[in-house]
């Protein structure tokens, strides 16, 4: 279970833009690799590079020593596929599209009822999937990707366009993908689905990786402050000046904020005055490293 | 169930399902098959409608055993007022008005009813013609009898069903070919089946297999229609419409590829096929018969698939003739497909 991945070099350039312009990276077995990036950013390009729908102009991928884009069906039937858009067969039921894909796949007749199952589906399996909800429509999607049981998954931007809601639903599921040791690549916008998900992230922007490591590690890297707010009131301005360790202290109507690189010390000390009341601790988030490295400017 | 056979499946169910291709490849056809039939089906034995104004001696006199020929092809009425009944005859509601002068009988008829002008015509100028020997007194030197070539059976629903099934089938496989390919490269689905471990030929045969079927579906059921209300008669070498209809689906298939390889969109696929259909519709005749068109729109037609498909059923269906006369347009029909189709697969996409 689970299969490594090289990826070394890999370019595309469409007329004289360089979609992807010289990426490397490897993905351990077992491991859940995140691609993030803002959009146009390459990692879709790059993915279909991965799973074999594109050659690399140069470059070159290995799955588990295979060349994906040869298409050799002994590596294809180790692979799960995820797409950007639904891709269903028209007008079928969940059921009958779990079916199809299954017997391309050749795998036996009784996978269907228990993706069906862990997937939740089972009182949604005879409605067409013009009829499911966006998230019903994802986890089928994922569904029929793993419906042969494969060694990798390729998941491409699983939840854009999800509710809040159907989002964490669909990280659990996800989740349980990569427990059962399978390796999982993923590609997202989202800051907060890398972090949650993902044991090492790709950034990518304009065709490149910009960094490369684990979230805590990526967040670490950023030396970003740790602010600290406490309900108004609990301490004056005066005395949380003088707690040590604090950089900056600010004061605002409905909280007193302390900006700090130190928060076990100030911690400690706001602790030992007793000044914990309606206290939260923010630390630097994947966002801030992704804005630090991609700019803030607005992209259309 | 294979690869192949779940991915038949899959697309037979999606066309049943969907209820705007059903009704334009199966009824809608169906309802040009009933509009057609009920017009033309006695259109042989109506009667010419003749107003007579005074006395018309060779019509009131006429012998006994050419009565029943005059009863068979007019309907005479009678009236006073000549200036009235010529208006009716101008307004197209009698075909002729029929007074005598002395001895000139004289038709007044309208030409906007061609087929009714040239019938009115001729069954007079035969009255008079019987007439003038009856007058001489002489025994006829010479008689005629008549003879149609084809088989007794035959009548207008023999030559428009194959035609509108032809433009059926045409409609079917072009319509189901580019709606297909455009929809799946749209929504991912062919990218999807291609990091599949099966070949493409399955995707293809597939997708053959399925327009072949539905293609039978439509003859069947055109054929019971015809037979059921219109007593259409099947002749000679019949069963050779189905290696026609399978060449035929072929090549509309071929046409239906290039459409949604070039299409972006579904709605553009449809224009496009609609663009190639419709005109070869009538240009191959299925709709009404192109022995009276000037020679380019023939011309025109013998590249045209659809009008191999026609004449190739015509021949075999309902003129009567062997097998051998559905050999030359298969051949056509498949050489077609393999050209059109080369041409698509040069233009064609996994995506967007």
């Amino acid at each position: 279970m689970g299969v490594g991945i090289t990826a070394d070099g890999l370019v595309m350039a469409y007329d004289d833009v360089r979609a992807v312009d010289g990426v490397s990276f490897t993905v351990a077995p077992g491991e859940f690799f995140g691609l993030l990036g803002p959009n146009g950013a390459g990692k879709t390009t790059t993915l279909e590079m991965i799973e074999g729908l594109r050659k690399p102009q140069s470059g070159s991928v290995r799955i588990d020593g295979h060349e994906p884009w040869r298409r050799e069906p002994e590596l294809q039937r180790r692979m799960g596929v995820q797409l950007q858009s639904s891709s269903f067969f028209d007008r079928l039921t969940a059921r009958e599209q779990l079916d199809t894909f299954g017997a391309l796949y050749r795998v036996a007749a009784g996978r269907t009822d228990e993706m069906l199952e862990q997937f939740g589906l089972v009182d949604k399996a005879d409605l067409r999937t013009e009829d499911l909800s966006g998230g019903q429509k994802q986890r089928l999607s994922i569904a029929c990707a793993l419906i042969h049981d494969p060694d990798v998954v390729f998941l491409d931007e699983p939840t854009a366009a999800l509710d809040p809601q159907a989002r964490r639903n669909l990280w659990d599921v996800l989740r349980t993908i990569n427990d059962s040791g399978r390796t999982v690549v993923l590609t997202t916008h989202y800051m907060d689905e890398a972090e949650a998900l993902c044991d090492r992230v790709a950034i990518m922007d304009a065709g490149r990786i910009l960094e490369l490591d684990t979230p805590a590690a990526l967040v670490r890297g950023l030396d970003a402050p740790v602010r600290i707010s406490l309900a108004p009131g609990t301490l004056s301005l005066e005395d949380a000046r003088a707690v040590a360790g604090a950089d900056e202290v600010a004061a605002g109507e409905s909280a007193l904020t302390i900006t700090t690189r130190d928060p076990s010390r100030v911690l400690t000390e706001l602790a030992s005055r007793d000044a914990l009341d309606g206290l939260s601790v923010k630390g630097a988030s994947l966002e801030d490293v992704f804005l630090e490295l991609t700019g803030r400017e607005y992209r259309a | 169930m294979t690869p192949f056979g779940s991915l038949a499946r899959a697309m037979l169910k999606g066309f049943f399902r969907d209820r705007m291709a059903l009704f334009f490849s199966i009824l809608f056809p169906l309802m040009f098959l009933v509009l057609f039939g009920g017009i033309f089906t006695d259109q042989g034995a109506s009667k010419a409608e003749i107003i007579q104004v005074g006395p018309v001696a060779v019509l009131d006199d006429v012998p006994k055993d050419a009565r029943a020929y005059v009863d068979e092809s007019l309907d005479i009425t009678r009236s006073s007022d000549l200036a009235a009944a010529v208006v009716k005859v101008r307004k197209g509601d009698a075909d002729a008005v029929i007074s005598q002068d002395g001895d000139t009988l004289s038709v007044r008829f309208s030409q906007a009813d061609q087929v009714k002008a040239g019938q009115v015509q001729g069954t007079f100028a035969a009255i008079v013609q019987s007439a003038n020997l009856a007058v001489t007194g002489q025994a006829p030197k010479f008689s005629l009898t008549t003879a149609r070539v084809e088989d007794k059976s035959l009548s207008t629903i023999q030559f428009f069903t194959p035609g509108l099934l032809g433009w059926a089938i045409a409609s079917g496989a072009t319509f189901g070919a580019a709606a297909n390919l455009v929809v799946w490269r749209r929504n991912g689905l062919l990218r999807r089946l291609r990091l599949a471990p099966i070949p493409t030929s399955a995707v293809v045969l597939a997708r053959v297999a399925v327009s072949i079927a539905i293609a039978l579906v439509q003859a069947v059921i055109f054929l019971a229609v015809g037979m059921v209300l219109f007593g259409l008669k099947l002749t000679g070498s019949w069963p050779m419409i189905v290696p026609l209809l399978v060449a035929g689906t072929l090549a509309f298939m071929s046409i239906g590829l290039l459409a949604g390889s070039i299409a972006k969109t579904e709605e553009a696929a449809i224009g496009m096929a609609n663009f190639v259909v419709l005109p070869m519709a009538f240009l191959s005749g299925s709709f009404f018969p192109l022995d009276g068109a000037p020679r380019w729109i023939s011309a025109v037609g013998t590249v045209l698939p659809l009008k191999h498909l026609n004449d190739g059923m015509l021949d075999t269906m309902v003129r009567g003739e062997g097998p051998a006369a559905a050999l030359l347009p298969v051949a056509f029909l498949l050489v077609f497909a393999v050209v059109v189709s080369a041409i698509a697969s040069r233009v064609f996409r996994w995506d967007d």
